[in-house]
């Protein structure tokens, strides 16, 4: 059965190959067949087009936990997957500090299996860089990388140890493996479930002293200097680490970065009153280092945009703070939230849609987030403009601890397709 | 409330009572921390007003703390209670409460976040022997980042006018304290010089074991409060403390047992006025003559 889809009247926007025009994109067979400032219908073809609508390629998200295996009362790959296809993404890097930990080859085939049955997300399993992600031996980096783990890294816990992670960088770069690190320093971080300051002062907070990012990232990137190793730090949420990652990148060493929304829309004001769903990890900082990140989307200095998906259910959240687990979600809300910046411009739309789509898949090795003749078509239609507010309790997907409760977002996924299938929206659709 | 509190010292040395206030409302004690002085103070209070008391020790030794503290939420609500006296362990458990349930909530301590009851107790003790609290020097002394007591008078005595200074070593300073608008001393010489009142704070050992001060010894020599460095303060300076004590450790015996100086035991006596006019101001709030 031949299965057509033409987009017409839309703007297409691809970082990849800096296109952005208005025209059409047909999609033939689950692939992009061809896209031109005008296309002929051809028969039986579903046509889609909305005025003032983009599409660009399925969004990437470098950085989400899913529940499964493990923690499915917060979340499985299928409800994951339905707030990915709400939120534009077709492609999901997995963190590994599940349970069992992805240390093991078996795992990393059992995760993208997993994510094929879905249909509409590509699971792109990261492996555990110490066994059960204990942070005490390596875990079979190669073994991991043969089944197709695309990096590797503890997840939400640092790889504390100055001589596991060098052995770490010097082991997998044998094989071109990234090195995923959680930036905290986990001794001055125990205990502590608030940026340290007068906030957490006034709050009787436990606090995480600012230095705790800057103290690990200035360690990994000498370590980076050492063995030659790819070091990639996840969720940067302070001005010192990205004036040393800036420094690593002009040294020339092979050193990255991402963040997450909530890094640069939110401040530390939003744990307010002991709000749990804004305790996050690391936690939310002053409104300085929010700029700083905000600023650094733009210069070049942060190389992707994750959502940094953290499921919890309600009794994990439901607790007296400190007691609280942190995380929050970010799969629906990872657009609209990085378009915020886009609108009030700080950055440009092509550079937002690129950190969401073409940096992420090179960082991860994968082919994915382009505009391609030939390449599976997996598209995201979106309308820049368009406001719908984030409420926690109506969010697609099962997770629902949103640190972006009650906000109101210009910007709306109207349509999100995997392969050519429709997997989201069906507003957008002209029979 | 300091004035309403004064009228309760009235009453309470009178001898009398006035146990038609709140005759038949349910008070009830949730301490999830064990503090008999507190406790015993909200129970006399509610029964000076004729509240029907019932105290309710609640174990946070138990494997989910948080699970307990909102299925113990439900429970009371279910009974009807309509003032909830709370102590917990946790910064924050009494606003979780407060979302819960119906009853009017009373933070008696939580964490190292605020203990409201106790600055008030403080500040009507301050009052009765100073005669007023604006430009007072009130130097509060110890382990300033773990304290709710050192917060809660913090926000209370900068409100009324005070000069509120904070004496400790730096790992027992909350981050960017100088910000809640008090000076901040690492030296008792320098911070208790010219003040009006030295409150002094509990050290908890965990402090030591967690390696925050090396040893009692060396915490007592640099901080604890003897005549010595009381002399700095002003000859008529006042000593309290919100006890228990930890004799030979942040305080001397011969400090806090000095009747011309310390006022600890006043504290106490305090803290039951205090608390009856705190429960009679919130069974107001919360329509205490409706049916």
């Amino acid at each position: 059965m031949s299965r057509s889809t033409l987009f017409t009247g839309v703007r297409l926007l691809d970082p990849a190959s800096n296109l952005d025009q208005q025209g059409d994109l047909l999609v033939q067979d689950g692939v992009i067949a061809d896209f031109a400032a005008s296309l002929g219908r051809p028969d039986g073809a579903t046509v889609v087009g909305e005025a003032g609508a983009i599409l660009c390629p399925g969004l990437v998200d470098m950085r989400a936990a899913l529940g499964e295996p493990g923690y499915e009362y917060r979340e499985t790959i299928a409800s994951a997957a339905e707030a990915a296809a709400a939120g534009g993404i077709t492609t999901l890097a997995a963190l590994p500090d599940t349970l069992p930990a992805i240390d093991d080859p078996a795992l990393v085939r059992l995760l993208r299996a997993r994510g094929e049955e879905t249909g509409s997300l590509s699971i792109v399993p990261y492996g555990a860089v110490t066994a059960g992600c204990r942070g005490e031996e390596l875990a079979e980096l190669g073994l991991l990388s043969e089944a197709g783990a695309a990096a590797f890294t503890d997840g939400g816990k640092a790889v504390g140890s100055s001589r596991l992670m060098r052995l770490a960088l010097s082991y997998a770069r044998g094989f071109g493996g990234r090195i995923v690190q959680h930036p905290e320093d986990p001794s001055l971080a125990a205990g502590g479930s608030a940026t340290e300051g007068e906030l957490a002062t006034r709050l009787g907070l436990p606090g995480i002293p600012v230095a705790a990012e800057p103290i690990l990232v200035a360690r990994d990137i000498r370590l980076a200097a050492l063995t030659g190793g790819a070091v990639h730090f996840a969720h940067i949420s302070t001005a010192e680490a990205l004036s040393l990652i800036r420094a690593a990148k002009s040294e020339g060493l092979a050193v990255t970065c991402d963040t997450a929304p909530p890094y640069f829309d939110l401040n530390e004001t939003a744990i307010g009153d002991f709000r749990t769903y804004a305790k996050l990890s690391p936690p939310l900082r002053k409104d300085a280092d929010r700029r700083a990140v905000a600023a650094a989307l733009g210069d070049g200095t942060i190389d992707a945009i994750a959502s940094d998906h953290q499921p919890r259910d309600a009794d994990d959240k439901r607790q007296p703070f400190a007691q609280a687990t942190p995380g929050g979600t970010g799969l629906a809300t990872l657009l609209g939230v990085t378009l915020a910046q886009v609108h009030n411009g700080t950055l440009g739309l092509m550079r937002a849609i690129e950190l969401l789509t073409i940096r992420p898949a090179r960082l991860l090795g994968i082919e994915a987030g382009r505009l391609m003749k030939g390449a599976a078509a997996d598209l995201c239609l979106f309308h820049p403009e368009r406001i719908w507010q984030v409420k926690a309790g109506e969010l697609p997907g099962k997770a629902q601890n949103t640190p972006f409760d009650g906000r109101a977002l210009e910007g709306t996924v109207l349509g999100t397709w995997k392969a050519g299938r429709r997997v989201f929206g069906g507003d957008a659709s002209v029979p | 409330m300091l004035d309403l509190a004064e009228s309760y010292v009235l009453l309470n040395r009178s001898g009398k009572t006035q146990r038609d206030l709140l005759r038949g409302r349910t008070l009830i004690n949730l301490f999830f921390e064990d503090s008999t002085r507190t406790r015993t103070s909200f129970e006399l209070a509610g029964k000076r007003l004729g509240a029907d008391v019932i105290n309710m020790s609640v174990s946070t030794s138990s494997v989910n703390k948080g699970e307990t503290l909102l299925d113990t939420a439900a429970t009371l609500n279910a009974m009807h209670c309509d003032l909830l006296v709370v102590r917990h362990d946790q910064s924050g458990a009494p606003n979780l409460l407060a979302q819960k349930v119906d009853a009017a909530v009373i933070n008696a301590g939580d964490g190292t976040h605020e203990h409201p009851t106790q600055a008030l107790l403080d500040a009507l003790t301050i009052r009765r022997r100073k005669g007023r609290l604006e430009g007072l020097v009130v130097a509060i002394c110890g382990d300033v980042a773990h304290s709710r007591v050192a917060r809660s008078n913090i926000h209370l005595l900068t409100t009324m006018g005070s000069r509120v200074r904070v004496v400790g070593p730096p790992t027992l300073m909350p981050a960017e304290a100088e910000r809640l608008g008090v000076e901040v001393f690492h030296d008792m010489e320098r911070g208790l010089a010219g003040a009006d009142i030295v409150m002094m704070l509990r050290l908890q050992r965990e402090r030591m074991q967690r390696g925050l001060v090396p040893s009692a010894r060396e915490y007592f020599r640099f901080f604890g409060l003897d005549a010595a460095k009381l002399a700095h303060a002003k000859a008529d300076a006042l000593v309290m403390h919100p006890g228990p004590m930890n004799r030979g450790v942040e305080i001397d015996s011969e400090v806090a047992d000095d009747p011309q100086r310390s006022v600890i035991k006043e504290q106490v006596e305090m803290g039951v006025a205090v608390r009856m006019a705190v429960l009679d101001t919130l069974s107001r709030r919360h329509g205490r003559n409706e049916p």
